[in-house]
C-alpha cells in the first residue's frame, strides 16, 4: 500500500487511465520511481487489452502460426502469405466496436482507415476490404441509427480511399443492441521488394513523422476500447477519432513510393495509442531506443501538453525510421502528396523511449515495459461448463410442437412450410444485404471477379497495379462467424466458424491458406466470459490445425458488454470472427452460388444423418420458435475436408456449375438462395429419413453440406468421382428448372412450392422495409 | 496518338483507366495535377475518384488545378477529353460541359450495374456502338444526379448533346435519364458510368471497351 499512498495520483486518476492498483505498483517497480502524468497515460494505453492482450495472450499461444506459405505470422502489422509466382498477400482483421457504438459513422470509417494502414505499412497495396458487422434488432430505432451510420461510414471511407469492399457478413440479434460489432478485414498485394517491418534499427538513424497532424482527437481510444460501455459512454465521444480518407489515399501512394526508394528502414502506423504505441513498439522490436521531440510534431491545435501528444489517436499518421542522410528524399515525396513529413527523433542505443518537450524530458520509459514485457493474466478456467450452457444443451427437438408434411402448429396457429421459408427469407440476418453492399464501391481497381451477393466468398484478381499483364490467379476471402453456435458451445462453435470459412472458400474453388481472427468477447474478468474466450480459442486452434490454415494475426476486443442503467452487464454473444484467405490458381476456374442452366442436376454433398443435422442453435429455432438453445452442429473434420476437397476439385476440373454451402436456415434456404441468385427454379426430392423431423429435414443445420449443380453430360463421371471420394456422403436431389418455382418434396409429399418472385420480395425487401419507417 | 490520364490527389480510377488503354496498346502516360505541359497528348482522360477529397463540392477544387487550365486549352483546340464519374463532375465545374452533378435521389452512394441506351453514334467516342444499343455499365457514385435548369436542358437536348441515357430504372434521379453528355463540338464528353470497369472479359463484361477503341481508332487516324 505504501507505493500507492505515496503516489502523486489518486486511485481515481490511476483508474481513469484504465490501470488497476496492482498494475500501478508494477509500473513503479519497473521505473524505480513514480511515473509522471504523461508516463502514466502511456502505460495506461499500452497495458490495455487492446494493445497488449494481457488476458488473451496465454490463449492465443495455442494457435498454429507457421506453415509453408506463411511469410509473416503474428506480431507484425499484418500477416503475409506467399501466393507463388512472386505474389505475396498481406491481410489482417481489426475491430472498431466501441467507437462505432458511440459514433457509428466515424467509428466505422476510422476502422477502415486503421486496418488499411496496417496493410500498406508492410509495403502492400490494399486491394480489398471485407467487413463483419453485428447489430441488435432492426425493429429498434437505435439499432437502425447504428446500422445506417456504420454502413455510411464504411462507404464514406472505403469508397474515397479507392479500395473495393468486396464482401462480408451482417448479423442482427438483440445480443448486440447496446454493443454493435464492426470488424474490418483488409487484403493487400506486396508492392515492395522486401516486406517492410516495424523493428527500428541503425543507431542515429532519423525517425520521421509523416502524414496528418496531431490533435486532441481520439484521446485514449485504446483504453476506452478496453472498458465496458455504459450509459455514460456518450461522454467519451472525444475518444472517437475522425478520419480523412482523402489523406489516407495520399498516404498510401506516398508511403509505397517512399518504401520503393529503399531509404525506409522500418515503418509503423499510428493506430491505437498513437505516438506512444508506435515509438515503443518500434524500439522494443528492434531492441533499441527512440528519442522523439514533440516540438517537431505538426499539430492541428495549440497548447497541447505531452500527455495529449502521446495519447492522441489522430488518424492517417505513420512513423518511419529512415536511412541517415536520405531523409530529405522521403520528405520530398510526402510533400509532393501534400502531406507532412518531419524528422522528429532518432534511434538511440539505450533501449528506452525518451520523449522530449520544450527542451526537457517529458517521459522516459524502457521500451519493452510498454510493448513486450507487459502484464499477463492467467485466469482460472471454470472446471465445468457454466449453467446457462448446460441448461441450453438439455434442449432437444422433442420440445418443439409436432409437425407434419404441410407445416407446424405454433401456439395455436398453423404455419405451412412455405410460410416458414418466406419468414426466414425475411429475417435480416438471412436476407439479401444488397442495401448494404450497393453503398460500397466494390469494383474500383478493376479486379473484382465475383460481385457481392453472388458467391460464397469474394474473389479478387491478383494484378500488380503497375503492370498491364495481369496474373491468372486470384485470391478468395471470406469473414464468418455464427455467434449463436459459439454462445451455446464455444469450443464446437469456434470449430464451426473455421469450417464454414474454409467451406465458403472451397465453394468458389479456392484452396484455404491462412486465417486472421477477431475475437469479440465480453469481460474476461468474469468466469463465464473467460470460459467462452478460452473454449473458443481452443476450438479455433484445433480447427485451424485441422484445416492447415495457420493464424497470422488478428485482433482481440474484450469487454463487449453494455451496462444498463441498473449497472447490470449485458454481454454480447462470444463472436470469434474468422477472416480466411484462399488461392485460386486459375481464375477461369471459379464458381458462383446460383444455378447456371435448366436441366442441370443438383447434388447435396455432406451428411444428412440425424447425428449431423440439428436444429440446436439454428436460425429456424431462433426466428420461428424464439428459442436459443440446444447443441450446435458438431464439426466432423474428416467429412468437412472430404466435402471441401471434392468441391474444389469439381470447380477446378470445370465439372461443377454452381456451389453453395448450407448455413443458417439449412438446405431450404440454401436452395432458395441458389434460385434467387440465378432466377432459375429447382425441383428437389429429399430422401425421407425417418429419424428426422420435417423441420430438421428442411431447416436443420450442420453436416458439412454443400449444394452443387452439374450438367447432365457430366453425370456419369461426376457420380463415379463422388462414389470414390465421398462414398456415403452425397445424394442426387433434383434438377434445375426453367420455370420459376422452388419445389421441395419427399418421394410422395410436397413440402414447399413457392415462386422465386415471392421469395425475392421477402429476401430483397427485408432490410429496406425495416429501415423505411 | 497519345492518352494522358490526369492524377489528382484523391483520384482512384486513374490506374484502372490506364490498364485499359494499355491493354489496347495505346501509348499512355499519367499526368500529375501540377503539370503544365500536356501538348504531347491527343486524348485527356479525367478519371473517377475523389479529387482533393471532393471537399467543398465534387470537382470544385480540381477545376482550379494547374493541369485543368491546360485541359481547357486542350479542349479549345478541339482535342479530345473524357471525364468519367468524378472526371465528369470536374468537367462541369470547369465549364467544359453544361449542367451539374448533385447528390443521388436517395442520398446514398450507389455501386451497381445499370442499363444505358446509346443515343449518338456519330462521334468518334461512340462510333463502335449502334444507335439505340443497350449497354450494361457499372456505376459508383454518391453525386451522380445530372441536373441543369430547364433552358440548359433544352439546349442540351436541342443540340443533341446527350450520348447515353439510363434505360429502364433511373438509378440516381438524373434529369431526362441523362448518364453522359458531350459539348457542342463533341470533342469533350462526360459520363457517370465507368466504361473502364467493363473492358476486361475476365471481369465479366466488355460493354465499355468500345468507347476506348472508338477514340483510339480516331486518334490514330488523325
Amino acid at each position: 500500500m505504501s507505493v500507492l499512498s505515496s503516489a502523486p495520483f489518486s486511485l481515481e486518476e490511476i483508474a481513469n487511465e484504465g490501470l488497476k492498483p496492482e498494475e500501478y505498483e508494477e509500473i513503479v517497480r519497473r521505473l524505480g520511481r513514480h511515473p509522471n502524468k504523461a508516463e502514466l497515460g502511456m502505460f495506461g494505453v499500452m497495458w490495455s487489452e487492446h494493445c497488449c492482450y494481457k488476458n488473451s495472450r496465454p490463449l492465443l499461444k495455442q494457435f498454429p502460426t507457421t506453415g509453408s506459405r506463411i511469410l509473416v505470422g503474428p506480431g507484425e502489422n499484418a500477416g503475409v502469405v506467399d501466393l507463388g509466382n512472386g505474389l505475396q498477400l498481406a491481410f489482417k482483421i481489426e475491430s472498431h466496436n466501441h467507437p462505432s457504438a458511440v459514433e457509428p459513422f466515424q467509428g466505422a470509417a476510422t476502422g477502415v482507415g486503421g486496418i488499411l494502414r496496417d496493410i500498406f505499412t508492410m509495403g502492400a497495396r490494399p486491394i480489398a476490404l471485407l467487413n463483419s458487422l453485428r447489430f441488435g434488432s432492426l425493429e429498434d430505432a437505435k439499432t437502425r441509427r447504428l446500422f445506417t451510420g456504420v454502413v455510411a461510414g464504411i462507404s464514406h471511407y472505403g469508397n474515397c480511399v479507392g479500395v473495393p469492399t468486396v464482401g462480408g457478413e451482417v448479423y442482427f440479434d438483440p445480443a448486440y443492441s447496446g454493443n454493435p460489432l464492426v470488424n474490418v478485414m483488409a487484403l493487400g498485394l506486396m508492392e515492395t521488394e522486401e516486406i517492410v517491418k516495424s523493428g527500428a534499427a541503425g543507431l542515429g538513424n532519423p525517425v520521421l513523422y509523416v502524414g496528418s497532424t496531431t490533435g486532441r482527437d481520439g484521446m485514449g481510444g485504446a483504453s476506452f476500447a478496453s472498458a465496458e460501455l455504459s450509459d455514460e459512454s456518450e461522454k467519451d465521444r472525444p475518444a472517437v477519432q475522425v478520419g480523412d480518407p482523402f489523406l489516407e489515399k495520399s498516404l498510401i501512394e506516398a508511403c509505397l513510393e517512399a518504401f520503393k526508394t529503399g531509404a525506409v528502414v522500418a515503418a509503423q502506423d499510428m493506430g491505437a495509442a498513437g505516438i506512444t504505441c508506435s515509438t515503443s513498439e518500434m524500439a522494443a522490436k528492434g531492441g533499441v531506443g527512440i528519442e522523439l521531440d514533440l516540438n517537431e510534431i505538426p499539430v492541428r491545435e495549440t497548447g497541447m501538453v505531452p500527455y495529449e501528444y502521446l495519447l492522441s489517436e489522430s488518424q492517417e499518421r505513420m512513423l518511419f525510421v529512415a536511412e541517415k542522410g536520405r531523409e530529405q528524399e522521403l520528405i520530398d515525396i510526402f510533400h509532393r502528396w501534400g502531406l507532412h513529413a518531419v524528422v522528429a527523433g532518432k534511434v538511440i542505443n539505450e533501449p528506452i523511449v525518451r520523449i522530449l518537450f520544450q527542451g526537457r524530458i517529458a517521459a522516459e520509459i524502457p521500451a519493452t515495459a510498454l510493448a513486450e514485457n507487459t502484464p499477463i493474466y492467467h485466469r482460472e478456467l471454470l472446471s465445468e461448463p457454466p449453467e446457462y450452457a448446460r441448461k441450453a444443451w438439455e434442449w432437444t427437438s422433442d420440445r418443439l410442437p409436432l409437425c407434419n408434411a404441410s407445416g407446424i402448429e405454433i401456439q395455436g396457429s398453423f404455419y405451412t412450410w412455405n410460410e416458414i421459408l418466406l419468414t426466414l427469407l425475411d429475417t435480416p440476418t438471412i436476407a439479401s444485404k444488397r442495401w448494404v453492399y450497393r453503398q460500397y464501391d466494390h469494383q474500383v481497381q478493376n479486379n473484382t471477379v465475383m460481385l457481392p451477393g453472388g458467391a460464397d466468398a469474394a474473389v479478387v484478381r491478383l494484378r500488380s497495379q503497375e503492370q498491364s499483364a495481369p496474373s491468372n490467379s486470384a485470391v478468395a476471402a471470406t469473414v464468418d462467424c455464427n455467434p449463436r453456435y459459439v454462445y451455446l458451445n464455444p469450443y464446437e462453435g469456434a470449430k464451426a466458424v473455421v469450417a464454414e470459412a474454409a467451406r465458403n472458400l472451397s465453394c468458389v474453388g479456392a484452396e484455404p491458406l491462412a486465417v486472421t481472427d477477431n475475437l469479440n468477447f465480453g469481460s474476461p474478468e468474469k468466469p463465464i466470459g473467460y470460459w467462452q474466450l478460452a473454449e473458443a480459442c481452443r476450438g479455433l486452434a484445433d480447427a485451424c490445425r485441422e484445416f492447415q490454415t495457420p493464424v497470422t494475426g488478428g485482433n482481440v476486443s474484450l469487454y463487449n458488454e453494455t451496462l444498463d442503467s441498473y449497472g447490470n452487464p449485458q454481454p454480447i454473444y462470444p463472436t470469434p470472427v474468422v477472416g480466411m484467405v484462399g488461392l485460386i490458381p486459375d481464375l477461369t476456374k471459379i464458381c458462383t452460388q446460383g444455378w447456371k442452366n435448366a436441366g442441370d442436376i443438383i447434388y447435396l454433398l455432406g451428411s444428412s444423418l440425424k447425428s449431423q443435422i440439428t436444429l440446436g442453435g439454428s436460425e429456424y429455432l431462433a426466428t420461428i420458435h424464439n428459442t436459443v438453445a440446444g447443441l450446435p452442429p458438431q464439426v466432423d473434420f474428416d467429412l468437412e475436408r472430404q466435402v471441401q476437397a471434392v468441391c474444389r476439385q469439381g470447380v477446378s476440373q470445370g465439372r461443377i456449375n454452381s456451389a453453395h454451402d448450407c448455413a443458417e436456415g439449412g438446405i431450404a434456404i440454401a436452395l432458395a438462395e441458389a434460385c434467387l441468385s440465378s432466377n432459375l427454379g429447382a425441383n428437389i426430392t429429399l430422401t425421407l429419413n425417418t429419424q428426422l423431423r420435417w423441420d430438421e429435414l428442411l431447416f436443420g443445420e450442420g453436416g458439412a453440406r454443400v449444394l452443387v449443380s452439374v450438367s447432365p453430360e457430366q453425370q456419369t463421371q461426376w457420380e463415379s468421382y463422388l462414389q470414390q471420394h465421398l462414398p456415403s456422403n452425397w445424394q442426387k436431389v433434383g434438377l434445375v428448372e426453367s420455370d420459376t418455382f422452388l419445389r421441395i418434396s419427399t418421394s410422395d409429399q410436397l413440402l414447399i412450392e413457392v415462386t422465386i418472385e415471392l421469395m425475392r420480395d421477402r429476401y430483397c425487401n427485408a432490410i429496406p422495409r425495416r429501415l423505411d419507417v | 496518338m497519345k492518352f494522358g490520364i490526369v492524377v489528382f490527389p484523391g483520384s482512384n480510377c486513374d490506374r484502372d483507366v490506364a490498364y485499359v488503354t494499355r491493354l489496347l496498346q495505346q501509348p499512355t502516360r499519367m499526368v500529375w495535377h501540377e503539370d503544365t505541359d500536356i501538348s504531347d497528348l491527343d486524348v485527356v482522360i479525367i478519371p473517377g475518384g475523389f479529387s482533393y477529397g471532393d471537399y467543398l463540392r465534387c470537382g470544385a477544387i480540381a477545376r482550379f488545378s494547374p493541369v485543368m487550365q491546360q485541359v481547357i486549352k486542350h479542349a479549345e483546340q478541339g482535342k479530345f477529353v473524357l471525364g468519367i464519374c468524378n472526371g465528369f463532375q470536374v468537367l462541369t465545374e470547369a465549364g467544359l460541359l453544361p449542367g451539374a452533378l448533385i447528390r443521388n435521389r436517395d442520398l446514398h452512394f450507389i455501386c451497381d450495374r445499370v442499363s444505358l441506351k446509346v443515343v449518338r453514334t456519330d462521334l468518334p467516342w461512340t462510333q463502335n456502338y449502334t444507335q439505340g444499343e443497350i449497354l450494361t455499365l457499372p456505376i459508383a457514385h454518391g453525386e451522380g444526379q445530372f441536373y441543369a435548369d430547364e433552358d440548359t436542358i433544352k439546349q442540351i437536348e436541342d443540340n443533341g448533346q446527350v450520348l447515353f441515357r439510363y434505360h429502364g430504372e433511373n438509378p440516381n434521379g438524373s434529369v431526362n435519364n441523362i448518364a453522359g453528355i458531350c459539348n457542342v463540338k463533341g470533342n469533350v464528353i462526360g459520363m457517370m458510368p465507368h466504361p473502364e470497369r467493363a473492358s476486361d472479359p475476365v471481369l465479366g463484361s466488355t460493354d465499355g471497351l468500345g468507347l476506348f477503341k472508338g477514340i483510339g481508332a480516331r486518334a490514330k487516324s488523325d
